[in-house]
C-alpha cells in the first residue's frame, strides 16, 4: 500500500482540534473577563478580546508556516535555534523593555514580545538533539550536560527576573526521566521538597530531631540492635561534646549543634565503618548529614534569598499566613470567584466577581477564575478534561516515534503543558503558590499563545513526518 | 539502542491523572462543598457611588449671589444586585403604585443591568429620612446626594438658563455623562457647563447582601475626588435686571444694556419671562410643558433670538457710512416734502422743517434725508457699479456685528439678516437692480433683520466712537479669573471717530432737542442721553417700538436697546423704558415716579390689543 505524502492526512487532527477549541474558549473567556459595556463587540480591536482574536489568527498562520517546514530543519538546526534564543535572552537583558519590574520584553511598536516564551521550544529541540546523539546509557556525564542545557536559559531568565518562567523549565526533567535518568534524582528532589515544606511548617529543630529518629529506626532495621546501640552511644558522646562547646562557649543554635554533633560522630565512626565495610550504615549516615545540612541551608535561603512577597506567597499556600488584602489578595479573590461559581456556574457574562475586576490579571494569569465563576464545576472539569486529553494525546504521539529526537522533543512539549496546566490552575485554587505563568491557549497575550503554538506544531510536524529518515 | 525505559511512560501517565485528580478534588471542594465562597462573593458586590460636585455658583457684577445650590437625593438601583424584597412597603415609602414601580424597574433594566441608574429622582428629605432607615431591606437600592439650583431672585431666567437631565444622544457622545446626570440646557448653565459642572468623583464601596457598606474597595485605589464647579461672576447688574423685568411686565419685547467700554452686558431682559425656579427639580418637566405650551412663549429669548427690522434706528448706520464714504457731509442739506419722491416711488415722512442737515435729520428722523444719503452711498462714482458700492455698504454693517452672530457667550444666538448682493441678484437678475430698488434699506425696513443684542451693540459702538468688545455675560471665571479671551479683543468698525460726532449730536438732539425731536420722552435733566427711535414694521399686527441709546454723552457708561412689540412708535414706549433704565443704572434711583407708573401700567398683549 502506498503511503500518502500529503502532510494534511498525516497530521494529528485530534491535537489540532483540541488546540482550536482551547483557543476559542480562551477568547470567549477573555471577552467575559474584560467585558466592557462601552465596547460590547467581541471584535472591538481596542479591547483585549479584539486583540486576542488577532493573536489567534496570527497563531493559525504560524501553525501553517511550521507545517510547511521540513523536518530536517528542526533536526539539524536544533543547536543553532537554541543558540539564537540564548542570544536573545542575553539581548533582552540589555535592550529589553521593563514591564512589571521584569526586563523580559522586546518592544516592537505597540506590541511586546517575550523571548522566554519562545526559548522553550528551542530548549526542547536542543535537549532532544543531545539525547538523540548520546552513545551510552544515561550516566552522570549525560546528567550534567542535559542539566546544563536546561539551566542555561533558566539562569538568564532569573536575571530578568521572571521566576514563573524559570520554574516552567523544570518540566524538561520529565524528558530526562523518560530517557533514563536515575529515579534517585527524583526521589532526592521529592525528599528535598518535603523537607523544605516540613521545615517551613514546623521549624527546623523538630525536623532535625525527626531526621535523627528516622535515621535511628533505619539503623535498627538494617543493622540490628547492637550496632544501633553502639552508633547511638557514639552519637550521644559527640552530642554532649558539641552541646557543651557549642552552647556554652560559642552560643550556637540547637540545629547547628546537632549538625556539628552528627559531623563529629561521623569522623569518629568513619574508620569503624570503613574497616567493617558497613555499606548500609554509611548510606544512612550520608543521608542524615545531607538532610541536616540541607535543612540548615533551606532555612537560611528562605529568609535570605527569596523576596518577602515570595515568602508570603509560599506561606499563604501552606496555610500559615492569611493576607487577604496584600499578597493574598489575588488568591483570596480568585478563590471567591471560582468558589462562588458553584456546580453550574453563574452563566456566561454573568460573573459578578470577574466583571467587577476583583481579581487582578484576570485575563492573563487568572483567566481560570472566569471559567470557574461563569461555568462552575462543570466548566472547570471540561477545561481540565481538555488538558488531560491533550496531555495524554501528546504522550501517545511521543511514544509512537521511531527516533529518540522526536520522542524527547514530544516529552518536552508534554512536560511544559503539564507544568503550565497544573501550576496555573493550581495557583488559582490555592494548591500551588501564586506563580505568574499563563494557562496555555487560554490566557490573554500574543507571546505565550504563539510560543505554545510553535512548540506544539513543531512536534506535530515532526510527528507527521515520523516515517521520514532524519539522517 | 533498545528503549529500556519504555515502561516509565505509565508512571508519567499516572502523573497526568494525579494532577487532574488533585485539581478536580480541590475544585469540587471549593465550588460545591464549601459554601463560604458564595457568601464572600455576595459580600463582594461593588457599588460605585458618584460624588457629585456642587455646581459652580453665579454672582452678579457687584458680587451679589444669583444662583446657588441646595441638597436633593436621588434613589438609584443596580438591577443585578436586587433580590426579592417587600415591594409593598417600598412603594408605600416612595408613594408610588405597583405599576409605576414596574415601569421604573423596567427602564432601569433596559438601561443596564449592571450599572446604576436612577430609579427615582429628587426624593424629598422626609422620604429620604424614612428610606435611609429601611434601606437594608432593599438590596440593590441606594441613595445618592445631588444638588439642585436655587435662585436668590426670580429673575434672569433666559440669561441663566436651566439645568436638566442629559439625553440619550449626548450620553452616547460624551463619556463624562451617565444616565441621570444633570447638564446645563440653556443660558449660562449651558455655555459654561464645563466650568460650572466641576468634575465628578467616585467612591467604590464593597457592599454585602444586606446592602450594608463594608468598606472601600481596594483601599480606595480606584476612587476619585469630586472637584467642585468653578464659580462665575456675571456681568449682569442684578438690580438693573430685576428693574428691567419689572418695567417690561405685561409687555412683549426685550431690553439689552451693555457697558460700552468693556462689552459687558448689564441687563438682558426678554419678556414675557418666568421664574427660573420653576425649571428645577422634579417639577421641571411638568412646568416645562406648561411654559412651552403657553401662547405668549415665555421660553423664547427675544433678546438673542428675535430678529426684527431695525426701522429708523438704522438711519444712524446709513449716516455713518455716508460720512465715512465721504458722499455726504454733516452739513449736507436735503429737502423733504412729506417724503422722498423719485419717479413713481414715494417714501413718506412726517411734517417737519425742511431742508435739514445731518444732526437735524437724525434728531427728527427724516426719511427723505436718509433716502438721499443712501442713494448717494450706492451711487458713489468711486465704485464701478451700484452693486460694488452695496458690497462696501454691507462690509461696514458686518464690521458692526450685523448679519452674523456676534458671538455672545450664550447659546442659540440668532445671526439676524443683512441681504447680500447675491440676494437681490437672485430676485432681480444679476446686477439688474438700482439704488431705488433697495431704497427701503435707507430707513431700516425691508429685507433686513437684527436682534436686540445687535442693536445694543450698535449703540455701544457709537458710544465708543467706532470700536467694541463682543458683548458677553461672564466677566470672571473663578474668583481670580478673567473672561474668555474672546471678549478681551477689541474690534474696530472702520468708521473714523470724528464721523460719529455729527450723528451723536443728532441722537442728543432726538432726546434733548426742541420741536420735531422724536424722543423727548426719554429726556433726563441731569444726564445727557443720546438716542434714536425706531419702528419695526410688523406684518402681523401693530408695529414694534424700538429705542437705542447711550448715556452719558461723554464717557458713556451704558448703551441700551429696548424693544416693545406691538407698541407702535418708538418714542411712545421704548424710549421711556430706556430712559428709566439709564436713570436707574446711573443714579441708582428713579425720580420720575409718574413716568415709572405710566410704564408699569402699560399692558400690551402680543395680539396688539391694549
Amino acid at each position: 500500500m502506498e503511503k500518502s505524502n500529503n502532510i494534511l492526512l498525516r497530521l494529528d487532527w485530534v491535537t489540532v482540534i483540541l488546540w482550536l477549541v482551547m483557543m476559542v474558549m480562551g477568547w470567549l473567556n477573555i471577552y467575559a473577563a474584560v467585558y466592557n459595556e462601552q465596547h460590547t463587540s467581541i471584535f472591538d480591536l481596542s479591547q483585549r478580546y479584539g486583540k486576542q482574536l488577532i493573536f489567534i489568527i496570527a497563531a493559525l498562520v504560524l501553525a501553517i508556516l511550521v507545517m510547511v517546514t521540513d523536518n530536517k530543519l528542526w533536526f539539524f538546526f536544533a543547536w543553532f535555534i537554541y543558540g539564537f534564543f540564548i542570544l536573545l535572552l542575553v539581548l533582552v537583558l540589555v535592550i529589553g523593555k521593563e514591564i512589571n519590574g521584569a526586563k523580559a520584553w522586546f518592544g516592537v511598536g505597540a506590541f511586546s514580545i517575550q523571548p522566554s516564551e519562545f526559548a522553550k521550544f528551542a530548549t526542547g529541540l536542543a535537549l532532544a538533539s543531545f539525547l538523540n546523539s548520546r552513545r551510552q546509557l544515561f550516566g552522570a556525564r549525560e546528567m550534567i550536560a542535559a542539566t546544563a542545557i536546561i539551566v542555561a536559559p533558566m539562569l538568564l531568565i532569573v536575571l530578568q527576573p521572571d521566576m514563573g518562567s524559570v520554574i516552567t523549565y523544570l518540566a524538561f526533567f520529565i524528558v530526562l526521566y523518560r530517557e533514563g535518568m536515575s529515579i534517585w534524582v527524583f526521589i532526592t528532589a521529592i525528599l528535598a521538597v518535603v523537607l523544605f515544606l516540613l521545615t517551613l511548617i514546623f521549624g527546623n529543630l523538630p525536623v532535625a530531631i525527626g531526621l535523627l529518629i528516622v535515621a535511628a529506626i533505619a539503623l535498627l532495621i538494617t543493622s540490628g540492635f547492637m550496632p544501633a546501640i553502639r552508633a547511638a552511644g557514639v552519637m550521644a558522646l559527640a552530642g554532649a561534646v558539641a552541646y557543651f562547646t557549642g552552647h556554652y562557649l560559642l552560643d550556637l543554635g540547637l540545629v547547628l549543634i546537632i549538625v556539628i554533633a552528627v559531623f563529629l560522630a561521623g569522623i569518629v565512626y568513619a574508620w569503624y565503618i570503613y574497616r567493617q565495610k558497613l555499606k548500609n550504615q554509611a548510606i544512612i549516615y550520608i543521608f542524615l548529614l545531607g538532610g541536616l545540612l540541607y535543612l540548615f541551608t533551606v532555612d537560611y535561603a528562605f529568609y535570605n534569598v527569596l523576596k518577602p512577597h515570595q515568602q508570603t506567597r509560599i506561606n499563604i499556600m501552606l496555610g500559615m499566613e492569611t493576607d487577604p488584602f496584600g499578597e493574598g489578595y489575588n488568591l483570596n479573590q480568585s478563590l471567591i470567584s471560582i468558589g462562588s461559581g458553584g456546580f453550574a456556574g453563574k452563566g456566561y457574562l454573568n460573573g459578578t466577581q470577574t466583571k467587577f475586576k476583583f481579581v487582578p490579571e484576570q485575563s492573563t494569569d487568572f483567566i481560570f477564575c472566569t471559567v470557574g465563576e461563569e461555568w462552575g464545576f462543570i466548566g472547570s472539569a471540561v477545561v481540565i478534561g481538555l488538558f488531560v486529553w491533550l496531555l495524554l494525546r501528546l504522550l501517545i504521539l511521543a511514544e509512537r516515534q521511531r527516533t529518540t529526537f522526536v520522542r524527547a522533543y514530544g516529552y518536552g512539549v508534554f512536560g511544559l503543558f503539564l507544568v503550565h496546566f497544573f501550576v496555573n490552575i493550581g495557583m488559582t485554587i490555592g494548591v500551588m503558590p501564586v506563580i505568574g505563568i499563563p494557562l496555555p491557549f487560554f490566557s490573554y497575550g500574543g507571546s505565550s499563545l504563539w510560543g505554545f503554538t510553535i512548540l506544539l506544531f513543531i512536534f506535530l510536524r515532526l510527528d507527521a513526518g515520523r516515517t521520514e529518515y532524519l539522517g | 539502542m533498545k528503549d529500556r525505559y519504555a515502561n516509565r511512560k505509565f508512571v508519567i501517565m499516572a502523573l497526568v491523572l494525579l494532577t487532574a485528580v488533585i485539581l478536580l478534588v480541590r475544585l469540587f471542594y471549593i465550588q460545591i462543598v464549601d459554601k463560604t465562597y458564595r457568601v464572600s462573593a455576595a459580600n463582594n458586590a461593588l457599588r460605585p457611588v458618584t460624588q457629585y460636585p456642587a455646581r459652580g455658583l453665579i454672582y452678579d457684577r457687584n458680587g451679589e449671589l444669583i444662583v446657588y445650590n441646595q441638597a436633593a437625593y436621588d434613589l438609584l438601583v443596580i438591577p443585578v444586585q436586587t433580590s426579592a424584597f417587600d415591594t409593598v412597603r417600598f412603594n408605600e415609602i416612595l408613594g408610588i403604585t405597583m405599576d409605576d414601580f414596574r415601569a421604573r424597574m423596567k427602564t432601569a433594566v433596559s438601561y443596564s443591568r449592571r450599572t446604576p441608574s436612577v430609579f427615582m429622582k429628587m426624593i424629598s428629605s422626609e422620604t429620604y429620612a424614612i428610606l435611609q432607615e429601611e434601606l437594608y431591606l432593599f438590596p440593590g437600592f441606594y441613595v445618592q446626594a445631588r444638588t439642585l439650583r436655587k435662585y436668590t431672585r426670580p429673575v434672569a431666567a433666559h440669561l441663566l438658563g436651566y439645568v436638566g437631565e442629559v439625553d440619550n444622544k449626548l450620553l452616547a457622545k460624551d463619556r463624562y455623562y451617565r444616565s441621570g446626570d444633570y447638564i446645563g440646557v440653556s443660558g449660562i448653565e449651558k455655555s459654561y457647563e464645563e466650568q460650572l459642572r466641576g468634575a465628578k468623583g467616585v467612591n467604590i464601596f464593597l457592599v454585602d447582601v444586606h446592602n450594608n457598606i463594608k468598606g472601600s474597595y481596594a483601599e480606595g485605589r480606584y476612587d476619585t475626588v469630586a472637584v467642585p464647579g468653578t464659580n462665575l461672576w456675571s456681568t449682569i447688574d442684578l438690580t438693573l435686571q430685576e428693574y428691567g423685568e419689572r418695567l417690561m411686565q405685561n409687555k412683549t419685547g426685550s431690553i439689552v444694556a451693555i457697558e460700552p467700554a468693556t462689552g459687558e452686558i448689564l441687563t438682558l431682559v426678554s419678556s414675557p419671562t418666568y421664574d427660573p425656579s420653576l425649571l428645577v427639580g422634579r417639577i421641571r418637566s411638568e412646568n416645562f410643558q406648561i411654559l412651552q405650551a403657553d401662547t405668549i412663549k415665555p421660553l423664547f429669548d427675544r433678546a438673542l433670538m428675535a430678529s426684527y427690522p431695525p426701522g429708523s434706528t438704522f438711519k444712524i448706520m446709513n449716516g455713518l457710512i455716508g460720512l465715512q464714504e465721504a458722499v455726504i457731509r454733516p452739513t449736507s442739506l436735503f429737502s423733504c416734502s412729506n417724503g422722498y419722491h423719485a419717479g413713481a416711488l414715494t417714501v413718506g415722512c412726517h411734517s417737519h422743517r425742511s431742508p435739514l442737515n445731518l444732526p437735524e435729520a437724525v434728531a427728527q428722523s427724516c426719511n427723505a434725508w436718509f433716502c438721499n444719503a443712501f442713494r448717494s452711498i450706492l451711487e458713489n462714482p468711486e465704485y464701478s457699479s451700484v452693486q460694488d458700492a452695496f458690497d462696501k455698504w454691507r462690509e461696514y454693517l458686518v464690521a458692526f456685528g450685523f448679519g452674523n452672530k456676534l458671538g455672545i457667550d450664550l447659546p442659540n444666538e440668532l445671526s439676524g439678516f443683512i441681504p447680500a448682493r447675491s440676494y437681490y441678484d437672485r430676485y432681480y437678475g444679476k446686477d439688474r437692480w438700482k439704488a431705488l430698488t433697495v431704497i427701503s434699506l435707507a430707513i431700516g425696513q425691508g429685507e433686513i433683520g437684527a436682534t436686540p443684542l445687535q442693536m445694543a451693540n450698535m449703540a455701544a459702538v457709537i458710544a465708543n466712537r467706532g470700536s467694541f468688545y463682543i458683548p458677553h455675560v461672564v466677566k470672571k471665571i473663578g474668583e481670580q479669573g478673567a473672561p474668555s479671551p474672546l471678549y478681551t479683543q477689541k474690534y474696530i468698525t472702520g468708521i473714523s471717530p470724528e464721523n460719529f460726532e455729527p450723528v451723536i449730536e443728532g441722537m442728543e438732539g432726538a432726546v434733548n432737542g426742541g420741536e420735531g425731536s422724536t424722543a423727548r420722552g426719554a429726556r433726563l435733566d441731569s444726564i445727557i442721553i443720546c438716542g434714536k427711535t425706531g419702528t419695526a414694521q410688523n406684518p402681523h399686527g401693530r408695529d414694534h417700538s424700538i429705542f437705542v441709546a447711550f448715556a452719558p454723552k461723554e464717557n458713556p457708561q451704558i448703551a441700551i436697546a429696548v424693544y416693545v412689540e406691538n407698541a407702535g412708535f418708538g418714542s411712545t414706549f421704548a424710549a421711556p423704558i430706556a430712559s428709566l433704565m439709564i436713570e436707574k443704572y446711573l443714579t441708582g434711583k428713579i425720580k420720575r415716579k409718574y413716568l415709572e407708573d405710566h410704564v408699569l401700567r402699560m399692558v400690551l398683549r402680543p395680539d396688539g390689543e391694549e
